[in-house]
């Protein structure tokens, strides 16, 4: 047989909505379009743990933990082109609207004044990551090849992008597809 | 044929443009219809200067298109790669040095900011976010400032000033300090006889001055720039 070797995907969200990943879910029947094409590396819809060495990953929202942090290096390493999808991973998008607010203040908002189900409590398990002050956009942390702004970007144009990108041609976007918001 | 005598002209990108004693390279090209790109400057109001977008290369040399008056037999050079490549890195200077969240900005769609950083076709904001706490006043009836937002372009400084007679903002500080700041004696906008139908409540590029209970009230699709660009917008007569 002489079946063209598939192109190799991973995806990840950081801090971000899943929302960048719903919108690639919503190109639809083009889906079996892109299963021709590339087969799943670590993603959430694979639920595979560790990413493997891959031709493009695809990140989604911004660093805003340690776990973060790890995961992204983990696609950094293991993809040759790295992808930032959404305002979260190319700004630190709405999760960074607590930068300028105190981390001690954000908690207790969340978990000290209105009680959750157990109570008033910060959750302290050693198995949760550990929060940084601040949510950075991934291109302050690791070196990145690609932007795919939007919050999220259209399905358009997350299928422009990447039948640009697998199809070995430099990705453009139209002007009515480049949007922060 | 048909050029009277009299008028002068230079040329922007190769195309001829005329102007008359007085008036600026940006003056002259607004009338010809020809875009350079601008965030300070307002037709409407004296020029400024600070911003740079409208930098452009006179006989070979860098100038302020705003600020530079017309003369005989320039030779300008606006829309080429170099110029708009330093224009993407003072837009990209200016994302980072504000907090430009434009997912929860009630401007994103409107804002010429936004809209100049689409135009340069910035995909990211490239250098190391400041993330410098900003005030935010919401103490005005009527109005918020935002200051996150705020690109010192001073337009509603001078619309207060100029055109409402009312001096309600000012600039405060030096360098990366430097701030606008409302003349109350309680620096809040609550203070002063401030007015949502004040010019300077109108002029302001992007996001930091906002009229209350107006957001999000037109839908994406129909906003300033969703469709057209700002080259296509500011050319519009009657746009400010
Ligand atoms: S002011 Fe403009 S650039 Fe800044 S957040 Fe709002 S829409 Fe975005
Ligand atoms: S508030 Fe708006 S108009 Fe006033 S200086 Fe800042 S950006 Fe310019
Ligand atoms: S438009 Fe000329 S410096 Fe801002």
């Amino acid at each position: 047989m002489n079946e063209k070797r598939k192109i190799r995907l991973a995806t990840c969200s950081l801090a971000g909505c899943f929302g960048c990943h719903m919108s690639l879910l919503d190109i639809d029947e083009k889906l079996f379009d892109l299963l021709g094409m590339v087969e799943f590396d670590r993603t959430p819809f694979t639920d595979i743990k560790r990413c493997g060495p891959c031709d493009i990953g695809i990140v989604e929202g911004g660093v805003s933990n340690a776990e973060n942090v790890h995961v992204l290096k983990e696609f950094r390493k293991n993809c040759k082109v790295l992808v930032a999808i959404g305002a979260c991973a190319i700004t630190g998008g709405v999760p960074a609207l607590r930068n300028n607010i105190d981390l001690w203040d954000c908690f207790q908002e969340v978990y000290l004044y209105e009680g959750g189900l157990e109570g008033n409590q910060i959750p302290n398990d050693p198995e949760l990551p550990l929060p940084f002050d601040k949510v950075y956009p991934v291109y302050e942390v690791v070196k990145v090849d690609y932007f795919l702004p939007g919050c999220p970007p259209s399905a358009d144009m997350i299928w422009k992008f990447l039948t640009d990108l697998i199809e070995g041609r430099e990705p453009k976007l139209d002007y009515e597809m480049l949007r922060y918001d | 044929m048909g050029a009277p005598a009299m008028s002068k002209t230079i040329t922007i990108d190769g195309k001829n443009v005329p102007f008359s004693d007085g008036q600026t390279i940006m003056d002259a090209a607004l009338a010809a219809g020809v875009y350079i790109p601008h965030l300070c400057h307002n037709p409407q109001f004296e020029p400024h200067g600070s911003c740079k977008l409208c930098v452009v290369s006179v006989n070979g040399r860098n100038m302020t298109s705003c600020t530079m008056p017309a003369a005989e037999d320039m030779v300008v050079a606006n829309n080429t790669p170099e110029l708009n490549s330093d224009r993407k890195a003072l837009v990209q200077m200016l994302f980072v040095e504000g907090n430009h969240i434009c997912p929860a900005c009630e401007a994103s769609g409107n804002c010429q900011l936004q809209a100049a950083a689409y135009y340069l076709d910035m995909l990211s904001p490239h250098y190391t976010h400041f993330y410098q706490p900003r005030a935010v006043d919401a103490s005005h009836p009527e109005i918020f400032l935002d200051l996150n937002r705020c690109i010192l372009c001073e337009l509603c400084v001078r619309a207060s000033r100029e055109v409402d007679g009312k001096n309600v903002f000012g600039i405060s500080g030096r360098g990366i300090g430097t701030r606008l700041v409302v003349n109350a004696a309680s620096g809040r906008l609550g203070d002063t006889n401030f007015a949502a139908t004040d010019k300077a409540a109108h002029v302001c590029p992007t996001g930091a001055i906002l009229i209350k209970r107006q957001g999000y009230r037109i839908p994406i699709g129909q906003r300033t720039f969703d469709h057209k660009n700002i080259s296509e917008v500011q050319m519009e007569p009657d746009h400010e």
